[in-house]
């Protein structure tokens, strides 16, 4: 491999294993204090030890995550210096911010919400929930405007020396496609953490361990799951989907596999695209729906990649379609699972029905399945741009870092993740088998 | 605005050796000092619920640098590929060993992860040191304002520098010494007992070979890149640096005597602040000296970020450090006293 392609593994393998866990961070941390919040003002002792349980996984989860985080603030300066160096000073500085206003609110009330749940009142605990909570959001926040800067450049201009500058700072933080991309990101995280929420829910009924705690967990995983779940697709999916067709239409024409422009275009719900002759092999098609979404008429005219000069077809096209329909294939059975579920809870069968409970505690990889194919499917569909119109990726990397430089780095950080992962799921699993404290046992102890 | 920025990226840098130094150096002392299992878990709990804080400071200076001098950014994050890779699997590898050895019983475990941590504590420190010093020594960049150094060349201090030559090992050894003695300082302040006073004992050992490490390097600086000292002669008042550091070491040992932790603690972390001020007052406006070409140095004026960007960054930057001190106030008060490993101390 050339550099080139190097330095983009080493970025993809390392950002998509990162957020394996602010997905998790971002998630979990709303149900916490949601669960914090029904364990203050009920004063309901077994919901503030559901709260200190996921607390517990929360904390490995966390370390995970800023560990693998670190690399990723410096890897624009290590591996794209080239596009560090003219895009600084515009995505410097939501960058900049994430760590100023974020990282340290959220290490210091984490600290309190942690260990220090005898050394504060009962509402500065809530508070530091809270706080956590919003940390975590807002630094998400910052981090997908950075993102969006790179798929939709606004509030820029170019300086004499071709680097370029903010022109309005207000318009780089609140740039649309930012809000919608965040919008739809936040729900996935709130996905995965129902889903691993619920899992662990029906993990305890199935083994008839931890049984109240098991319907806690089950109830407010399945309630915010089936919120997430619509949301994800209806409405910010699919205005995030408009927004994409608008402004990198090449994109939206290979994330469905749409070679030829015409009227009253076709979604391929499954096929294999073949790029060099250009059409789905096997494809299964719903007529016209792909008009219909973008445009609201079943009539109107898509623009198919034949439209668009080679040279700025994204490069890996396979990938981006697979990843595409990934994302939204999981994303319609979550919605169908939740809301059977959701159901099932209403009429009082959820905790009793084991079939139902089986699938619930199977499911949570999907998420995170469906949360990096997402991803893969916004980075790839950028290609061959790192920003997007502005400037190429083959722009971008450190001409001075030789691709076997980065290669021996990246597989460091393989072997390095590969040891992480593995104590992550050690942990976790041991902190589950643990489970919460029988709530008697509980004004004694000590957090651990 | 270039003075603003250079200095406020300079400070933050410093919060970073201040605050994260403490832990590094107590990382540097974990196995040395303690004796069983409790004083290491005390050690441990010492630091616990501020190293992460005080990394932050680190990812901040990191991201202020990337926005206000992309230029420096770029070429100095690329030019130090490998060495900078080490450190953050280093950080990954602390992080951890930090936060992990908690979570199960066995001796094994535990050791493991107390032999981790003291060796990428000590690693990390060696690394800050160099990467300090190869930017007083400079570096070979080029017309394009980049370079690629290796991590050693022939350890002579030259036209073709590797990371590591005699002058860069002498800054990680100075490095080490000076935060080993900052750690201590703050056990002896986190902790009573035993502990204490082998935390204590520790800074009387070392204090004499401090003194002798700073004279060394200061004269080791002076040999390398005399122009270091063109600032100091168009400002004299920036002689009182060297006497303020003089003075610190003093107060060390003195309070270190009587017994009054915190004071010398305090007089360790302004040693530190003011060979950090020392350092980057002898580059001042030069960012990244060139060994070969004084007129290819990066320099403020080069690398410097767009009027408008850096205007909001000043807005926002300083009403994020307030509310940054604010929590770092809340966090110390809240966790301050000795460490205490019964129920009512805070677990870890
Ligand atoms: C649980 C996760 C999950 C699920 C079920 C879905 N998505 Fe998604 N999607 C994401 C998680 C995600 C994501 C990881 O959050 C992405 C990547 C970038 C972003 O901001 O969000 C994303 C991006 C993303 C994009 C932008 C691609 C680009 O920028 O080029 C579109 C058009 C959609 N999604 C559309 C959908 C639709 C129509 C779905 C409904 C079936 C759907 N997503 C389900
Ligand atoms: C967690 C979510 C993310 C995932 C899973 C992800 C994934 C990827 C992937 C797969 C690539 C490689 C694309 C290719 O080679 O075809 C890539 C490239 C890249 N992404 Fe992301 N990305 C994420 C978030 C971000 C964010 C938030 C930023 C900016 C702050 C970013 C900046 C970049 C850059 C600079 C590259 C390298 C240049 C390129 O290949 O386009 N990514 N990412
Ligand atoms: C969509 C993409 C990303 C999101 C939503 C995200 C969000 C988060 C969150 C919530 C955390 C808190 C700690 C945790 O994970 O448990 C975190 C950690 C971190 N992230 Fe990411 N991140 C993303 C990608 C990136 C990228 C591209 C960078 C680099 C610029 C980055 C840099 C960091 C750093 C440095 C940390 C450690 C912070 C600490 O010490 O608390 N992240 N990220």
């Amino acid at each position: 491999m050339d550099a080139l392609a190097l330095h983009r593994l080493h970025f993809a393998f390392t950002i998509t294993y990162h957020y394996l866990f602010p997905q998790l961070t971002m998630g979990l941390a709303l149900l916490i204090l949601v669960l914090k919040t029904i364990a203050v003002r009920r004063n309901d002792e077994q919901y503030h030890e559901a709260a200190r349980f996921w607390g517990k996984i929360f904390a490995i989860n966390f370390v995970m995550g800023v560990v693998t985080g670190i690399p990723m603030e410096f890897q624009f300066g290590t591996n794209w210096s080239q596009f560090a160096r003219i895009t600084g000073g515009v995505i410097g500085q939501p960058l900049a911010m994430e760590g100023v206003f974020s990282f340290f609110l959220e290490s210091a009330f984490l600290g309190v919400l942690l260990y220090g749940e005898k050394r504060v009142s009962k509402w500065m605990h809530w508070f530091s929930a809270f706080m956590v909570f919003f940390g975590s959001w807002i630094s998400g926040f910052f981090i997908i405007v950075t993102d969006a800067w790179m798929q939709h450049p606004v509030a820029y201009r170019i300086m004499a020396n071709g680097q370029y500058e903010v022109t309005s700072f207000w318009a780089l933080l609140l740039n649309p496609w930012g809000l919608l991309q965040y919008a739809h990101n936040m729900c996935g995280a709130v996905v995965t953490a129902s889903f691993v929420m619920a899992a662990v829910g029906a993990f305890y009924l199935l083994e008839k361990q931890f049984v109240e705690y098991g319907r806690i967990f089950l109830k407010v995983g399945v309630i915010a799951g089936v919120v997430a779940c619509v949301a994800i697709i209806f409405p910010t999916g699919d205005l995030h989907g408009k927004y994409v067709a608008h402004h990198q239409p090449v994109s939206m024409a290979a994330m469905e596999g749409l070679f030829h422009s015409g009227k009253g275009a076709d979604v391929v719900l499954m096929g294999q695209p073949d790029y060099a002759s250009g059409k789905v092999d096997n494809p299964i098609v719903v007529n016209n729906l792909s008009s219909f979404l973008i445009y609201g008429t079943t009539k109107a005219e898509v623009q198919g990649l034949d439209q668009f000069p080679r040279d700025q077809w994204p490069t890996t096209l396979p990938l981006l379609f697979y990843a595409y329909h990934i994302m939204a294939g999981l994303g319609t059975y979550f919605v169908a699972l939740m809301l059977l579920a959701a159901l099932m809870l209403w009429r009082g069968k959820l905790y009793t029905s084991r079939w139902i409970q089986w699938p619930l505690m199977l499911s949570f990889p999907l998420p995170y399945i469906a949360n990096t194919a997402g991803w893969m499917t916004a980075e790839i569909g950028r290609q061959p741009w790192v920003v997007y119109g502005l400037m190429r990726t083959d722009q971008g990397f450190s001409k001075y870092v030789s691709a076997s430089n980065s290669l021996f780095t990246l597989l460091g950080f393989m072997g390095l993740y590969v040891v992480l992962s593995i104590l992550f799921v050690v942990l976790v699993y041991k902190e589950i088998q643990t489970g919460p404290h029988k709530a008697a046992a509980v004004p004694t102890l000590t957090v651990s | 605005m270039g003075f603003i920025w250079f200095w406020l990226v300079a400070v933050m840098l410093v919060a970073y050796v201040v605050l994260d130094g403490f832990d590094l150096g107590v990382g540097v002392l974990h196995l040395l000092l303690t004796r069983n299992d409790e004083e290491r878990q005390t050690t441990i709990r010492a630091i616990g619920p501020v190293w992460d804080g005080n990394e932050v400071w680190l990812l901040a200076s990191g991201g202020t640098l990337y926005f206000a001098f992309p230029l420096l950014y770029a070429s100095a994050f690329s030019g130090f590929y490998l060495p900078l890779m080490i450190v953050l699997w280093l950080l990954i590898l602390r992080g951890i060993s930090v936060e992990l050895r908690g979570h199960s019983s066995l001796g094994v475990w535990r050791t493991f992860f107390d032999g981790l941590f003291c060796f990428s504590s000590t690693l990390l420190i060696i690394f800050y040191g160099a990467a300090l010093a190869n930017v007083i020594r400079g570096v070979p960049l080029g017309t394009d304002s980049y370079f690629f150094l290796p991590l050693w060349t022939n350890w002579m201090v030259g036209p073709n520098p590797g990371i590591l030559d005699w002058y860069t090992v002498i800054g990680g050894v100075v490095a080490l010494v000076a935060l080993t003695i900052h750690g201590a300082l703050y056990l002896a302040v986190k902790t009573d007992g035993a502990l204490q006073l082998r935390a204590r004992a520790t800074v009387r050992l070392l204090w004499g070979g401090l003194v002798l490490l700073t004279i060394g390097s200061l004269v080791a600086t002076i040999a390398v890149r005399p122009s270091s000292l063109q600032n100091y002669y168009a400002h004299p008042i920036a002689f009182a640096i060297p006497v303020l550091v003089a003075a610190c070491l003093a107060g060390i040992l003195s309070f270190n005597r009587v017994g009054r932790d915190y004071a010398a603690f305090l007089c360790s972390a302004g040693y530190l602040t003011f060979m950090m001020v020392g350092a980057v007052s002898g580059l001042y406006p030069v960012l990244m000296p060139s060994i070969t070409d004084p007129n290819l140095s990066i320099t403020i004026d080069k690398a410097l970020s767009g009027p408008h960007t850096l205007h909001v960054g000043l807005v926002w930057w300083g009403f994020g450090m307030l509310l940054a001190i604010a929590y770092f106030v809340f966090v110390y008060r809240m966790f301050r006293g000795k460490v205490d490993l019964g129920a009512t101390g805070y677990g870890h």
